[in-house]
Protein backbone atom coordinates (compact mmCIF):
# COMPACT_ATOMS: atom_id res chain seq x y z
CA UNK A 1 0.00 0.00 0.00
CA UNK A 2 1.30 3.41 -0.99
CA UNK A 3 0.01 6.78 -0.06
CA UNK A 4 0.26 9.26 -2.59
CA UNK A 5 -0.67 13.16 -2.27
CA UNK A 6 -1.31 15.55 -5.12
CA UNK A 7 0.49 18.23 -3.83
CA UNK A 8 -1.04 20.47 -6.31
CA UNK A 9 -4.96 20.19 -5.20
CA UNK A 10 -3.29 19.87 -1.31
CA UNK A 11 -4.43 23.32 0.66
CA UNK A 12 -2.35 21.93 3.84
CA UNK A 13 -6.32 22.24 5.59
CA UNK A 14 -4.83 19.14 8.13
CA UNK A 15 -7.55 16.78 7.86
CA UNK A 16 -5.82 13.86 6.85
CA UNK A 17 -3.14 14.82 10.19
CA UNK A 18 -6.26 14.42 12.88
CA UNK A 19 -7.34 11.48 11.02
CA UNK A 20 -3.35 9.35 11.14
CA UNK A 21 -0.92 11.30 12.58
CA UNK A 22 1.52 8.64 12.17
CA UNK A 23 1.20 9.48 8.15
CA UNK A 24 0.23 12.73 7.82
CA UNK A 25 2.37 16.13 9.24
CA UNK A 26 1.05 19.90 8.68
CA UNK A 27 4.67 21.32 9.46
CA UNK A 28 5.18 24.78 11.05
CA UNK A 29 5.75 26.00 7.40
CA UNK A 30 1.97 25.00 6.37
CA UNK A 31 3.07 22.04 4.02
CA UNK A 32 1.91 18.73 4.38
CA UNK A 33 4.82 15.89 4.31
CA UNK A 34 4.21 12.30 4.34
CA UNK A 35 5.75 10.15 7.56
CA UNK A 36 5.36 7.28 5.57
CA UNK A 37 4.90 6.80 1.86
CA UNK A 38 4.60 2.90 2.49
CA UNK A 39 2.23 2.44 5.79
CA UNK A 40 1.32 -0.87 7.00
CA UNK A 41 -1.90 -2.46 5.99
CA UNK A 42 -3.12 -1.98 9.70
CA UNK A 43 -3.25 1.96 9.07
CA UNK A 44 -5.71 1.17 5.93
CA UNK A 45 -8.80 2.29 7.19
CA UNK A 46 -7.66 5.41 8.96
CA UNK A 47 -6.16 6.29 5.55
CA UNK A 48 -9.40 5.73 3.58
CA UNK A 49 -10.70 7.59 5.88
CA UNK A 50 -8.47 10.30 4.94
CA UNK A 51 -9.15 9.72 1.32
CA UNK A 52 -12.63 10.51 2.41
CA UNK A 53 -12.35 13.24 4.29
CA UNK A 54 -10.16 15.44 2.51
CA UNK A 55 -11.60 18.81 1.44
CA UNK A 56 -9.44 18.81 -1.78
CA UNK A 57 -9.70 14.86 -2.50
CA UNK A 58 -6.08 15.38 -2.85
CA UNK A 59 -4.63 11.54 -1.25
CA UNK A 60 -5.23 8.41 -3.12
CA UNK A 61 -4.11 5.15 -2.03
CA UNK A 62 -2.12 2.79 -5.01
CA UNK A 63 -1.67 -1.13 -3.97
CA UNK B 1 -37.03 -8.61 -4.24
CA UNK B 2 -34.58 -6.41 -3.33
CA UNK B 3 -35.27 -3.42 -1.13
CA UNK B 4 -35.04 0.00 -3.15
CA UNK B 5 -33.12 3.16 -1.47
CA UNK B 6 -33.87 6.74 -2.74
CA UNK B 7 -31.38 9.45 -1.90
CA UNK B 8 -33.31 12.94 -2.61
CA UNK B 9 -30.17 15.59 -3.09
CA UNK B 10 -27.12 14.33 -5.33
CA UNK B 11 -25.04 16.94 -3.17
CA UNK B 12 -22.14 15.98 -0.91
CA UNK B 13 -24.19 14.43 1.49
CA UNK B 14 -26.10 12.71 -0.62
CA UNK B 15 -23.78 11.41 -3.06
CA UNK B 16 -21.64 10.11 0.35
CA UNK B 17 -24.86 8.61 1.33
CA UNK B 18 -25.43 6.63 -2.05
CA UNK B 19 -21.84 5.56 -2.27
CA UNK B 20 -21.85 4.27 2.05
CA UNK B 21 -24.86 2.42 0.94
CA UNK B 22 -23.66 0.93 -2.41
CA UNK B 23 -20.73 0.21 -0.49
CA UNK B 24 -21.68 -1.53 3.08
CA UNK B 25 -24.12 -4.08 1.06
CA UNK B 26 -27.39 -2.48 -0.76
CA UNK B 27 -27.18 -3.82 -3.43
CA UNK B 28 -30.65 -3.41 -4.83
CA UNK B 29 -31.72 -0.17 -6.69
CA UNK B 30 -30.81 2.96 -5.91
CA UNK B 31 -32.13 6.37 -6.85
CA UNK B 32 -30.82 9.98 -6.80
CA UNK B 33 -33.10 12.20 -7.14
CA UNK B 34 -31.79 16.48 -7.80
CA UNK B 35 -33.32 19.61 -8.93
CA UNK B 36 -30.02 20.78 -10.35
CA UNK B 37 -29.04 19.42 -13.54
CA UNK B 38 -25.69 19.88 -13.48
CA UNK B 39 -25.11 17.95 -10.04
CA UNK B 40 -23.18 16.25 -8.14
CA UNK B 41 -20.30 18.58 -7.58
CA UNK B 42 -18.78 20.46 -5.08
CA UNK B 43 -19.67 23.96 -3.74
CA UNK B 44 -16.47 25.35 -1.79
CA UNK B 45 -14.58 26.37 -4.92
CA UNK B 46 -17.81 28.49 -6.52
CA UNK B 47 -16.79 30.79 -3.95
CA UNK B 48 -13.38 30.58 -4.43
CA UNK B 49 -11.48 28.83 -7.63
CA UNK B 50 -14.01 28.65 -10.14
CA UNK B 51 -15.56 32.34 -9.08
CA UNK B 52 -11.97 33.48 -9.32
CA UNK B 53 -11.65 31.78 -12.86
CA UNK B 54 -8.25 29.58 -11.94
CA UNK B 55 -10.42 26.02 -12.13
CA UNK B 56 -12.77 24.92 -15.11
CA UNK B 57 -16.26 23.60 -14.09
CA UNK B 58 -14.57 19.74 -14.54
CA UNK B 59 -12.59 20.32 -11.57
CA UNK B 60 -15.18 20.24 -8.97
CA UNK B 61 -17.12 16.93 -10.10
CA UNK B 62 -17.96 15.01 -6.86
CA UNK B 63 -16.36 11.76 -7.18
CA UNK B 64 -19.55 9.99 -6.83
CA UNK B 65 -20.57 11.38 -10.25
CA UNK B 66 -17.86 9.32 -12.31
CA UNK B 67 -17.65 6.20 -9.89
CA UNK B 68 -19.52 3.28 -11.38
CA UNK B 69 -22.50 2.77 -8.29
CA UNK B 70 -25.21 1.58 -10.51
CA UNK B 71 -27.41 4.94 -9.36
CA UNK B 72 -30.33 5.13 -11.24
CA UNK B 73 -30.48 9.02 -11.95
CA UNK B 74 -33.06 11.40 -12.11
CA UNK B 75 -31.50 14.81 -12.55
CA UNK B 76 -33.12 17.67 -12.82
CA UNK B 77 -36.11 17.22 -11.00
CA UNK B 78 -37.48 18.29 -7.74
CA UNK B 79 -38.79 16.29 -5.12
CA UNK B 80 -42.28 17.92 -4.50
CA UNK B 81 -43.78 15.57 -1.90
CA UNK B 82 -43.58 12.42 0.66
CA UNK B 83 -45.89 10.22 1.60
CA UNK B 84 -44.49 8.28 4.74
CA UNK B 85 -47.86 5.77 4.62
CA UNK B 86 -47.28 4.41 0.90
CA UNK B 87 -43.05 5.05 1.29
CA UNK B 88 -42.99 6.65 -2.13
CA UNK B 89 -41.39 10.26 -2.90
CA UNK B 90 -43.32 12.74 -5.26
CA UNK B 91 -41.25 14.17 -7.88
CA UNK B 92 -42.82 17.63 -9.45
CA UNK B 93 -43.05 15.92 -13.26
CA UNK B 94 -45.34 13.91 -11.79
CA UNK B 95 -43.35 10.88 -11.21
CA UNK B 96 -43.23 8.77 -8.23
CA UNK B 97 -40.83 6.99 -6.79
CA UNK B 98 -41.68 4.03 -4.28
CA UNK B 99 -38.36 3.39 -1.20
CA UNK B 100 -37.96 1.29 1.11
CA UNK B 101 -35.42 3.81 2.67
CA UNK B 102 -34.58 7.33 2.20
CA UNK B 103 -32.07 9.85 3.04
CA UNK B 104 -33.10 13.30 2.81
CA UNK B 105 -30.61 15.88 1.61
CA UNK B 106 -32.48 18.57 -0.25
CA UNK B 107 -29.75 20.97 1.56
CA UNK B 108 -30.32 25.13 1.66
CA UNK B 109 -31.12 27.45 -0.96
CA UNK B 110 -29.57 31.23 -0.64
CA UNK B 111 -32.01 34.00 1.08
CA UNK B 112 -32.62 36.60 -0.31
CA UNK B 113 -33.63 40.15 1.04
CA UNK B 114 -37.17 41.17 1.36
CA UNK B 115 -38.80 43.00 -1.51
CA UNK B 116 -35.16 42.20 -3.59
CA UNK B 117 -35.98 43.48 -7.46
CA UNK B 118 -35.46 41.23 -9.93
CA UNK B 119 -32.50 43.50 -11.83
CA UNK B 120 -29.50 42.15 -14.34
CA UNK B 121 -26.43 42.20 -11.86
CA UNK B 122 -28.10 41.43 -8.37
CA UNK B 123 -26.78 37.96 -7.27
CA UNK B 124 -26.90 34.89 -4.88
CA UNK B 125 -24.03 32.53 -4.75
CA UNK B 126 -25.49 28.68 -3.93
CA UNK B 127 -25.13 26.87 -7.14
CA UNK B 128 -22.83 26.57 -10.10
CA UNK B 129 -25.85 28.03 -12.61
CA UNK B 130 -25.06 31.53 -9.56
CA UNK B 131 -21.41 30.97 -9.47
CA UNK B 132 -20.99 30.98 -13.49
CA UNK B 133 -23.76 34.27 -13.45
CA UNK B 134 -21.79 36.18 -11.49
CA UNK B 135 -18.36 34.79 -12.95
CA UNK B 136 -19.74 36.54 -15.98
CA UNK B 137 -20.49 39.89 -14.28
CA UNK B 138 -17.10 40.16 -13.19
CA UNK B 139 -15.19 38.96 -16.36
CA UNK B 140 -16.84 42.53 -17.84
CA UNK B 141 -14.45 44.45 -15.35
CA UNK B 142 -17.23 45.99 -13.34
CA UNK B 143 -16.35 49.46 -11.57
CA UNK B 144 -17.20 48.40 -8.50
CA UNK B 145 -19.10 44.85 -6.69
CA UNK B 146 -21.53 45.77 -3.81
CA UNK B 147 -21.51 42.80 -1.20
CA UNK B 148 -25.15 42.39 0.70
CA UNK B 149 -23.46 40.68 3.89
CA UNK B 150 -20.01 39.72 5.60
CA UNK B 151 -20.65 35.97 6.42
CA UNK B 152 -18.43 33.66 5.17
CA UNK B 153 -19.76 33.54 1.42
CA UNK B 154 -19.75 37.13 1.53
CA UNK B 155 -16.27 37.46 2.70
CA UNK B 156 -15.10 34.79 0.45
CA UNK B 157 -16.45 36.67 -2.52
CA UNK B 158 -14.77 40.08 -1.23
CA UNK B 159 -11.41 38.24 -1.23
CA UNK B 160 -12.18 36.69 -4.41
CA UNK B 161 -12.97 40.04 -6.49
CA UNK B 162 -10.10 41.42 -4.52
CA UNK B 163 -7.89 38.58 -6.06
CA UNK B 164 -9.09 39.56 -9.19
CA UNK B 165 -8.82 43.51 -9.00
CA UNK B 166 -12.36 45.06 -8.41
CA UNK B 167 -13.19 47.42 -6.18
CA UNK B 168 -15.19 45.77 -3.59
CA UNK B 169 -17.98 47.52 -0.57
CA UNK B 170 -18.78 44.99 1.51
CA UNK B 171 -21.85 45.78 3.59
CA UNK B 172 -23.15 44.23 7.38
CA UNK B 173 -25.79 44.92 9.16
CA UNK B 174 -24.36 43.76 12.49
CA UNK B 175 -21.07 45.80 14.42
CA UNK B 176 -18.35 43.48 12.99
CA UNK B 177 -18.11 40.27 10.70
CA UNK B 178 -19.48 36.82 11.21
CA UNK B 179 -20.67 38.23 14.83
CA UNK B 180 -23.26 35.87 15.57
CA UNK B 181 -20.51 32.78 14.33
CA UNK B 182 -17.15 34.14 16.33
CA UNK B 183 -18.23 36.60 18.20
CA UNK B 184 -17.06 40.74 18.03
CA UNK B 185 -13.39 40.18 19.56
CA UNK B 186 -12.94 37.22 15.85
CA UNK B 187 -15.52 39.63 13.86
CA UNK B 188 -12.81 42.81 14.62
CA UNK B 189 -10.31 40.67 13.55
CA UNK B 190 -11.92 39.33 10.40
CA UNK B 191 -13.07 43.44 10.15
CA UNK B 192 -8.93 44.18 10.08
CA UNK B 193 -8.37 41.66 7.51
CA UNK B 194 -11.06 42.88 4.77
CA UNK B 195 -9.95 46.29 5.46
CA UNK B 196 -6.31 45.47 4.85
CA UNK B 197 -7.11 44.22 1.46
CA UNK B 198 -8.77 47.38 0.20
CA UNK B 199 -12.05 46.55 0.72
CA UNK B 200 -14.69 49.46 1.53
CA UNK B 201 -16.36 48.36 4.73
CA UNK B 202 -19.28 49.22 5.90
CA UNK B 203 -20.60 47.84 9.74
CA UNK B 204 -23.62 48.65 10.96
CA UNK B 205 -25.31 49.05 7.77
CA UNK B 206 -28.52 47.75 6.27
CA UNK B 207 -29.79 47.52 2.67
CA UNK B 208 -32.60 49.99 2.18
CA UNK B 209 -33.28 49.41 -1.28
CA UNK B 210 -31.43 48.70 -4.54
CA UNK B 211 -31.44 52.05 -7.87
CA UNK B 212 -31.45 50.97 -11.38
CA UNK B 213 -34.61 50.08 -13.97
CA UNK B 214 -33.14 46.92 -15.78
CA UNK B 215 -29.49 46.61 -14.25
CA UNK B 216 -28.83 47.34 -10.68
CA UNK B 217 -27.02 50.67 -10.67
CA UNK B 218 -26.52 50.80 -6.67
CA UNK B 219 -27.56 49.95 -3.16
CA UNK B 220 -29.42 52.24 -1.38
CA UNK B 221 -28.26 52.15 2.53
CA UNK B 222 -30.58 52.73 5.86
CA UNK B 223 -28.03 55.19 7.09
CA UNK B 224 -29.26 57.40 3.67
CA UNK B 225 -26.39 56.93 1.20
CA UNK B 226 -26.22 54.85 -1.89
CA UNK B 227 -23.17 53.02 -2.63
CA UNK B 228 -22.97 52.98 -6.71
CA UNK B 229 -22.84 49.17 -7.99
CA UNK B 230 -22.20 47.31 -11.18
CA UNK B 231 -22.59 44.10 -9.67
CA UNK B 232 -24.32 43.25 -6.13
CA UNK B 233 -24.03 39.84 -4.23
CA UNK B 234 -26.58 39.08 -1.87
CA UNK B 235 -24.68 36.83 0.97
CA UNK B 236 -27.51 36.84 4.07
CA UNK B 237 -27.02 32.66 4.60
CA UNK B 238 -29.52 29.97 3.91
CA UNK B 239 -32.98 28.33 3.93
CA UNK B 240 -33.12 24.89 4.44
CA UNK B 241 -35.12 23.11 1.12
CA UNK B 242 -38.11 21.85 3.56
CA UNK B 243 -41.01 22.97 1.52
CA UNK B 244 -41.26 19.64 -0.34
CA UNK B 245 -41.47 17.71 3.27
CA UNK B 246 -44.50 20.42 4.25
CA UNK B 247 -47.37 18.12 5.37
CA UNK B 248 -45.65 14.67 5.18
CA UNK B 249 -45.30 13.98 9.10
CA UNK B 250 -41.74 15.05 9.61
CA UNK B 251 -40.87 17.47 12.54
CA UNK B 252 -39.78 20.80 10.50
CA UNK B 253 -37.80 23.58 12.36
CA UNK B 254 -35.45 25.06 10.58
CA UNK B 255 -34.60 22.24 8.80
CA UNK B 256 -35.78 18.17 9.34
CA UNK B 257 -35.66 17.11 13.13
CA UNK B 258 -34.66 13.63 13.37
CA UNK B 259 -33.00 12.13 16.52
CA UNK B 260 -29.05 11.57 17.65
CA UNK B 261 -28.98 8.46 14.98
CA UNK B 262 -29.87 10.96 12.09
CA UNK B 263 -33.68 8.81 11.90
CA UNK B 264 -36.50 11.16 10.66
CA UNK B 265 -39.06 8.77 10.78
CA UNK B 266 -38.83 4.98 10.34
CA UNK B 267 -36.29 3.97 7.34
CA UNK B 268 -36.11 7.98 6.76
CA UNK B 269 -32.72 9.79 7.92
CA UNK B 270 -31.30 13.01 6.96
CA UNK B 271 -28.16 14.39 6.05
CA UNK B 272 -26.15 17.57 5.39
CA UNK B 273 -27.66 21.62 5.42
CA UNK B 274 -30.91 20.47 5.87
CA UNK B 275 -30.18 17.75 8.76
CA UNK B 276 -31.11 19.14 12.83
CA UNK B 277 -29.75 16.74 15.11
CA UNK B 278 -29.39 16.54 19.15
CA UNK B 279 -25.54 16.54 19.85
CA UNK B 280 -24.94 15.45 23.10
CA UNK B 281 -21.64 16.37 23.03
CA UNK B 282 -22.89 19.95 22.95
CA UNK B 283 -25.95 19.36 24.68
CA UNK B 284 -28.29 21.50 21.55
CA UNK B 285 -29.47 20.67 18.81
CA UNK B 286 -27.20 21.17 15.52
CA UNK B 287 -27.64 22.27 12.37
CA UNK B 288 -24.67 22.66 10.34
CA UNK B 289 -23.54 23.94 6.70
CA UNK B 290 -20.66 23.00 5.99
CA UNK B 291 -18.57 20.43 3.47
CA UNK B 292 -17.12 17.81 6.45
CA UNK B 293 -20.22 17.81 8.28
CA UNK B 294 -21.83 17.05 4.78
CA UNK B 295 -19.38 14.20 4.20
CA UNK B 296 -19.35 12.53 7.43
CA UNK B 297 -23.37 13.00 7.84
CA UNK B 298 -24.30 11.80 4.92
CA UNK B 299 -21.75 8.28 5.47
CA UNK B 300 -24.01 8.34 8.51
CA UNK B 301 -27.41 8.45 7.29
CA UNK B 302 -26.69 6.03 4.31
CA UNK B 303 -25.35 3.31 6.86
CA UNK B 304 -28.20 4.25 9.26
CA UNK B 305 -30.39 2.95 6.88
CA UNK B 306 -28.65 -0.27 6.47
CA UNK B 307 -28.45 -1.04 10.79
CA UNK B 308 -30.84 -2.05 13.22
CA UNK B 309 -32.38 0.26 15.42
CA UNK B 310 -30.13 -1.17 18.27
CA UNK B 311 -26.77 -1.28 16.41
CA UNK B 312 -27.29 2.09 14.98
CA UNK B 313 -24.62 4.55 15.85
CA UNK B 314 -24.98 7.38 17.47
CA UNK B 315 -24.04 10.72 15.47
CA UNK B 316 -22.44 13.22 17.35
CA UNK B 317 -18.74 14.21 15.68
CA UNK B 318 -16.77 17.89 16.47
CA UNK B 319 -18.01 19.82 13.48
CA UNK B 320 -14.94 21.13 11.85
CA UNK B 321 -14.49 23.95 8.60
CA UNK B 322 -12.35 26.10 6.57
CA UNK B 323 -12.44 29.79 4.89
CA UNK B 324 -10.26 30.92 2.95
CA UNK B 325 -10.32 34.18 2.53
CA UNK B 326 -7.38 36.89 0.92
CA UNK B 327 -3.88 34.62 1.77
CA UNK B 328 -5.73 33.57 5.19
CA UNK B 329 -7.00 30.01 5.61
CA UNK B 330 -9.75 30.25 8.78
CA UNK B 331 -10.56 27.44 10.68
CA UNK B 332 -12.36 26.47 13.05
CA UNK B 333 -13.27 22.67 15.35
CA UNK B 334 -15.96 22.84 17.42
CA UNK B 335 -18.41 25.38 18.42
CA UNK B 336 -18.43 29.13 18.93
CA UNK B 337 -20.00 32.51 19.25
CA UNK B 338 -21.06 35.63 20.62
CA UNK B 339 -22.21 34.13 24.21
CA UNK B 340 -18.71 32.28 24.40
CA UNK B 341 -15.46 33.05 25.87
CA UNK B 342 -12.79 33.39 23.95
CA UNK B 343 -9.26 33.49 24.28
CA UNK B 344 -6.04 33.60 22.07
CA UNK B 345 -3.94 30.98 22.95
CA UNK B 346 -1.31 31.04 20.30
CA UNK B 347 0.62 33.44 17.76
CA UNK B 348 -1.27 37.15 17.41
CA UNK B 349 -4.21 38.72 16.10
CA UNK B 350 -2.03 41.38 14.62
CA UNK B 351 -0.31 39.21 12.08
CA UNK B 352 -3.55 36.81 11.31
CA UNK B 353 -1.95 34.06 12.44
CA UNK B 354 -3.06 32.77 15.66
CA UNK B 355 -5.06 30.11 17.53
CA UNK B 356 -8.29 31.14 20.04
CA UNK B 357 -10.29 29.09 22.12
CA UNK B 358 -13.55 29.15 22.50
CA UNK B 359 -15.61 27.82 25.86
CA UNK B 360 -18.47 27.87 27.93
CA UNK B 361 -18.98 26.70 31.04
CA UNK B 362 -14.96 26.39 31.96
CA UNK B 363 -15.03 24.17 29.17
CA UNK B 364 -13.62 24.30 25.75
CA UNK B 365 -16.18 23.91 22.98
CA UNK B 366 -14.16 25.08 20.05
CA UNK B 367 -10.75 26.05 18.45
CA UNK B 368 -10.47 29.02 15.63
CA UNK B 369 -7.39 29.15 13.97
CA UNK B 370 -6.10 31.53 10.87
CA UNK B 371 -3.27 29.93 9.27
CA UNK B 372 -2.51 27.52 12.09
CA UNK B 373 -4.38 24.31 10.36
CA UNK B 374 -1.35 21.93 12.02
CA UNK B 375 -2.63 23.53 15.81
CA UNK B 376 -6.32 23.71 15.40
CA UNK B 377 -6.15 19.92 14.53
CA UNK B 378 -3.84 19.44 17.72
CA UNK B 379 -6.05 21.22 19.78
CA UNK B 380 -9.59 19.69 18.33
CA UNK B 381 -8.46 17.05 20.57
CA UNK B 382 -9.60 19.43 23.89
CA UNK B 383 -12.83 20.01 22.09
CA UNK B 384 -13.72 15.71 21.57
CA UNK B 385 -12.16 15.29 25.52
CA UNK B 386 -14.32 17.99 27.02
CA UNK B 387 -10.92 19.22 28.46
CA UNK B 388 -11.03 22.48 30.95
CA UNK B 389 -10.15 25.77 29.68
CA UNK B 390 -7.11 25.51 31.95
CA UNK B 391 -6.32 22.34 30.10
CA UNK B 392 -6.77 23.90 26.72
CA UNK B 393 -4.09 26.48 27.65
CA UNK B 394 -1.53 24.46 29.55
CA UNK B 395 -1.91 22.15 25.87
CA UNK B 396 -1.74 25.20 23.68
CA UNK B 397 1.23 26.18 25.37
CA UNK B 398 3.04 22.71 25.16
CA UNK B 399 2.47 22.97 21.24
CA UNK B 400 2.78 26.03 20.51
Amino acid sequence: MRVVVDFDLCESNAVCMGIAPEVFEVRDDDFLYILQEEPPEELRPKLEEAVQRCPKQAIRIDG
Amino acid sequence: MASTMVVAGASLAGMHAAHTLRNEGHDGPLVVVDADPRTPYDRPPLSKQVLAGEWDVDRIRLPGASEDLDIDWRLGQRCHGLDLDRRRVDLAGGENVPFDGLVIATGASARTLPDQPDLAGIHVLRTLDDCLALRADLERQPDRVVIVGAGFIGSEVAATCRGRGLDVTLLEAAPVPLERALGVEMGTVCAALHRRHGVDLRLGTAVAGFAGTDRVEGVHLTDGSTVEADVAVVGVGVVPNTGWLEGSGLTLRDGVVCDETLLAAPGVTVAGDIARWPSRRFGEALRVEHWENAVQQGEAAGRRLLVDDRDADVFDPVPWFWSDQYDRKVQLAGRSGADHEVEVVIGSTDEWRFVALYGRDARVRGVLGFNRPRHVMQLRQLVVDGSSWDEGRERAREIA
